[in-house]
């Protein structure tokens, strides 16, 4: 490493040798991608959302049959033919899950992003304008957030034609107040920071300080909330369709779930016309839980520590056990204590 | 004040006067991370006699903190200890299992934090939490523990009906004199304060320093004092270790470092406090700042920003050797500090 | 100034006091408790000062004193209560009641204390003096924005500007933190800077320097400073000229030197009397004075001080005590020096 230029003569009064350039870290590390990549299990969960999203868009592609078509006698249980089997109605079930990932996994994005730009918008002007802004959008907001949501659902989708815009729209004006508070109290917060009041000195003008200054601050929380929005949606949105308030005639796993019920799956026993389409909105749930895992580090910067403590001492085969004293681990041979955990 | 009595049996007795409390031998902490392991303390060594007030003086980065935490095993992840030894009534703190360390802790050392808000559980009065250091260690009656703690805010200054009060309804002094008193619960022979006044304001400051004296002139316990104040260090310290990035550079009497500092960075920690009275001196610090402990300069690691530096200090490490009575530097301006004789 | 001789004797004839700023009768109150709570904090009371042009004018106090407040109503980030600011003679709060003009906030510009909080960590430090630049089109055009930034580097001493202007604020040390905060308020050529604590949390060696680049500004620049802080040893250093506040009031002004050297409020000897001094031990002094600063919520009438002052008498616990001068640049309000003049200049 370089020794850096004391320069004691400049006209200069002050001598500050900044360290020695750093190598450029790729933005990778600080930015939400990276975190994820770093964290095994939300790493794992980033896979199987991109599995489902490939699926999706290579629906055309991929899908053995027309999810429409009737292609053999119904309620096949599964065989080379048929790897889901095929529903009441003759349909093969494979290609049904293949081609419902597109819709629910659609509105789940269109709605997750709406929510959060609609929450980003009316959260961020209630926290950082305070006084009689953020009186009114708050109350606003209170009042989506006491309006019981299942109801409202339900009635708002019996009233609109049935489609997927009726959903989509039903789902943003349910759910867009939570995020919309939390949006609100963290702006409260980084609001009162130095570097914002520095940006206010500067003579910034108020939009460029919320979504320039305070924004970027924000972006895990602002992630953390779409990837909740998303889960709301394609939940809220296959149980609306499983009540019959969605389009039928779409493919989604929602109706997937409506026509297995319709079709009295249960009382024949065809679990294979609705296990696919209902393990598929788990598995995507349970993948935005995992990759919340990684975001999760960022708001509690501790779970970090002790994730990168314990990968490093298994590369020196230790264990952090469950004592909390500080480990004793020395070098070049056994560790003592409580290292190993006894 | 009252000068209360030892509820705990006092440690087992020493051979002789001279036999140090606690010694810190070699001591290494490393703070993990996904980049690899960053050492905050490169052994270190020191001792602390009883009744002794030792001072360890650093900036950010010395690790003066972590090694006050270390010698209580209260690191949290990604710290660990990866070597040394922490010598103390026959037993190195090191090796010990958390029954022993349970026991220990508090009776035996115990620990003035830096901000009493953080140290403070918000939710419980200030009577509670003494009650519950001693409780923690000793079979008492709820009456008695009571009674010990308000004697205990007594001896820190603080009237014995603030019992029931809670952290937030005390001013930060109180609070600071709050923290003592739950250190000093138990009456351990060693306290480690760290940077207990840096939260305050100077007039508080001197109040608190003012009953840490007294304190100790009463109960006689020895002090391992950290702060990055070199003024405040010389007021109430027998000793003084400066420590940088992760070592000890020099350490000796107070008076003596005050008066004939002899390592080019306490110099220049001298020449960077403005003084009240005297001629208005251009003052000029330290130029440069410390290290990036991940890649610490080779050699001595002060030597990028020393005014004094020779060839050979880039390359081989100082060790802290005795040049004068009783005084130590690690600096190859002095040979014996230099293995092998100068360069 | 010039003299006009007669034959007997010079008589000196000095040009008006050259004040860049003024502050007059400032005081701030917050309300606290809800809505039908008519309680307030009152932050600062009646603070009346001057900030002459190319100089340090130091604010010393403890917590609560009113001082970060002080440089928060002057940097328009809170609104006073009472009072007047005088910007180059021009009643700023009437001519810009709102929001501060961009002419304002052009002239007037601030260094924060947290060096870890006041540059935002999402951003590179070329983008952080760029915006400056842009918003007051000090300079115009991507090549030109560049060199003053990398100038603007330069002239606090961060080296090599080039490789620094890239770097993200959490590479940087709080040292060098510090001086890219000053070089942002710098970017757009201001006469006033508010300096609040600008060197509290940055280690010791390193605090001298960037008081030193205060002092290197002032000179070569004319930037007046504010310096705002709790060390009355860095105001001496520093400053010209020394206000000490307790409890949101200014209790003694004088020029540095002479408010160390001959303090007349007992709250400043009582600060004087606190600053560590490694010459003398802990035990040759007598013990302190307890007592904590008041409470700013409704404050009973009176000196602030009189709760802990040693020399109080009963006229203090009904009245506060107005302004009292003692000499050219020296001013007390203390009832051991007379009940003074209520209100100022």
């Amino acid at each position: 490493m370089s020794t850096p230029p004391l320069d004691a003569t400049a006209a200069v009064p002050l001598d500050e040798a900044p360290v020695a350039p750093t190598r450029r870290r790729r933005r990778l590390d600080g930015s939400v991608l990276g975190m994820i990549l770093r964290n095994r299990k939300a790493a794992f969960g980033l896979a199987i959302l991109i599995f489902f999203g490939a699926v999706a868009i290579l629906a055309p592609v991929i899908s053995p049959y027309d999810p429409d078509k009737f292609v053999a006698r119904p309620h096949q249980p599964p065989s080379r033919d048929f790897l889901f089997g095929t529903t009441g109605s003759g349909e093969d079930v494979l290609s049904q899950t293949i081609w419902g990932a597109r819709i629910s996994l659609g509105t789940g994005v269109i709605v997750g992003v709406a929510v959060t730009l609609i929450g980003m918008v009316i959260g961020m002007s209630a926290g950082y304008f305070r006084g009689r802004v953020d009186d009114l959008l708050s109350l606003i907001m209170n009042v989506f957030l006491i309006i019981p949501a299942l109801p409202l659902l339900v009635i708002l989708a019996a009233f609109l034609p049935p489609g997927f815009w009726t959903i989509v729209a039903v789902l943003t004006v349910t759910g867009w107040a939570w995020g919309g508070r939390v949006l609100r109290s963290q702006t409260l917060s980084l609001r009162e920071k130095d570097f914002v009041s520095s940006a206010v000195v500067s003579g910034e003008n108020s939009y460029r300080i919320i979504f320039r200054e305070i924004l970027p601050n924000m972006m895990s929380i602002v992630v953390a909330g779409m990837f909740g929005a998303v889960t709301f949606a394609i939940g809220s949105q296959a149980g609306l369709e499983f009540l019959g308030l969605g389009n039928p005639s779409a493919i989604s796993w929602g109706t997937n779930l409506y026509w297995a019920q319709n079709n009295s799956a249960l009382l024949t026993g065809a679990w294979w016309t609705f296990v696919p389409s209902g393990a598929s909105i788990a598995l995507v749930a349970f993948a935005f839980t995992l990759v919340n895992y990684a975001i999760d580090e960022v708001t509690n910067p501790r779970l970090r520590s002790q994730r990168e403590t314990a990968n490093a001492l298994k590369k020196a085969h230790q264990k952090l056990g469950t004592s909390r004293a500080t480990p004793v681990i020395r070098e070049r041979g056994t560790a003592s204590g409580t290292a190993t955990g006894d | 004040m009252a000068i209360l009595e030892r509820h705990t049996t006092p440690p087992a007795p020493t051979r002789d006067a001279a036999e140090p409390l606690v010694r810190v031998e070699d001591l290494k902490v490393d703070y993990l991370s996904g980049r690899g392991p960053v050492r905050a303390v490169d052994g270190v060594s020191f001792a602390l006699k009883p009744g002794e007030v030792l001072g360890l003086a650093g900036e950010s980065g010395s690790g003066k903190s972590t090694i006050a935490q270390a010698m209580l095993r209260i690191l949290q992840p990604p710290a660990v200890i990866t070597g040394g030894h922490v010598h103390f009534g026959g037993r190195d703190v090191l090796d010990m299992s958390d029954d022993e360390l349970a026991d220990f802790r508090w009776r035996d050392m115990s620990m003035v934090f830096q901000s009493a808000m953080n140290s403070l559980n918000p939710v419980m009065t200030i009577g509670d939490q003494i009650m519950d250091a001693i409780r923690a260690h000793e079979d008492v009656s709820a009456g008695e523990a009571r009674k010990r703690a308000q004697e205990l805010l007594e001896t820190v200054g603080i009237e014995a009906k603030r019992i029931d009060s809670y952290p937030h309804q005390l001013s930060g002094g109180m609070r600071q004199r709050a923290v003592i008193a739950i250190a000093l619960a138990l009456r351990p022979p060693l306290m480690i304060m760290d940077e207990p006044t840096t939260a305050l304001d100077v007039v508080v400051q001197k109040e608190i320093m003012y009953q840490i004296t007294e304190l100790r002139e009463q109960l006689g316990f020895s002090i391992l004092f950290i702060t990055h104040d070199l003024s405040l260090l010389v007021e109430i310290s027998d000793r003084i270790a400066i420590m940088y990035a992760g070592q000890i550079v020099e350490l000796a009497p107070a008076r003596e470092l005050f008066e004939h500092p002899l390592h080019p960075y306490t110099q220049g920690l001298m020449s960077s406090f403005p003084a009240l009275t005297g001629e208005r001196v251009k003052l000029t610090g330290i130029p440069g700042s410390p290290p990036d402990l991940r890649t610490p300069p080779t050699g001595c690691r002060f030597h990028p920003r020393c005014a004094h530096r020779m060839p050979h200090c880039s390359q081989i490490v100082p060790q802290l050797a005795e040049v004068q009575p009783d005084h130590f530097v690690a600096c190859h301006l002095y040979p014996q500090s230099t293995p092998g004789g100068a360069a | 100034m010039s003299t006009i001789t007669t034959a007997d004797q010079p008589i000196a004839i000095t040009a008006p006091t050259d004040n860049v700023m003024e502050v007059d009768h400032l005081s701030v109150r917050f309300p606290v408790g809800g809505l039908f709570d008519k309680r307030a904090v009152h932050a600062l009371t009646d603070v009346s000062f001057t900030l002459p042009r190319a100089k340090v004018v130091a604010l010393v106090g403890e917590s609560g004193s009113g001082k970060s407040t002080t440089a928060k109503v002057l940097a328009r980030l809170v609104k006073p209560t009472e009072g007047r600011i005088l910007y180059q003679g021009r009643d700023i709060l009437k001519e810009e009641p709102r929001k501060a003009s961009l002419t304002y906030r052009n002239e007037v510009q601030m260094v924060f204390q947290d060096p870890f909080g006041s540059l935002n960590p999402a951003h590179p430090i070329s983008y952080l003096l760029e915006r400056p630049l842009r918003i007051h089109g000090v300079v115009k055009g991507r090549q030109a924005i560049q060199e003053r930034v990398e100038y603007l580097l330069d002239t606090v001493g961060l080296r090599p500007a080039n490789e620094v202007k890239d770097k993200f604020p959490y590479e940087l040390s709080g040292g060098q933190r510090q001086r890219v905060a000053f070089a942002r308020a710098l970017a757009v050529e201001p006469k006033v800077m508010l300096a609040d604590e600008p060197v509290s949390m940055l280690d010791v060696s390193i605090r001298v320097g960037v008081l030193n680049l205060m002092e290197h500004l002032k000179e070569k620049q004319g930037i007046s400073f504010l310096y705002i802080t709790h060390d009355i040893a860095s105001a001496r250093y520093i400053g010209d000229q020394t206000n000490v506040m307790y409890a949101g009031r200014m209790v003694e002004s004088a020029e540095s030197r002479e408010l160390i050297a001959a303090p007349a409020h007992p709250y400043t000897k009582l600060l004087l009397s606190a600053v560590p001094n490694p010459r003398a031990g802990l035990r040759t002094q007598e013990a302190p004075t307890r007592g904590e600063i008041p409470s700013l919520v409704d404050p009973p009438a009176g000196c602030p001080f009189a709760a802990r002052c040693p020399h109080v008498m009963p006229v203090c616990r009904e009245t506060m005590p107005g302004i009292t001068h003692l000499a050219a640049d020296h001013w007390v309000r203390c009832h051991l020096h007379g009940a003074g003049d209520a209100a100022a200049d």
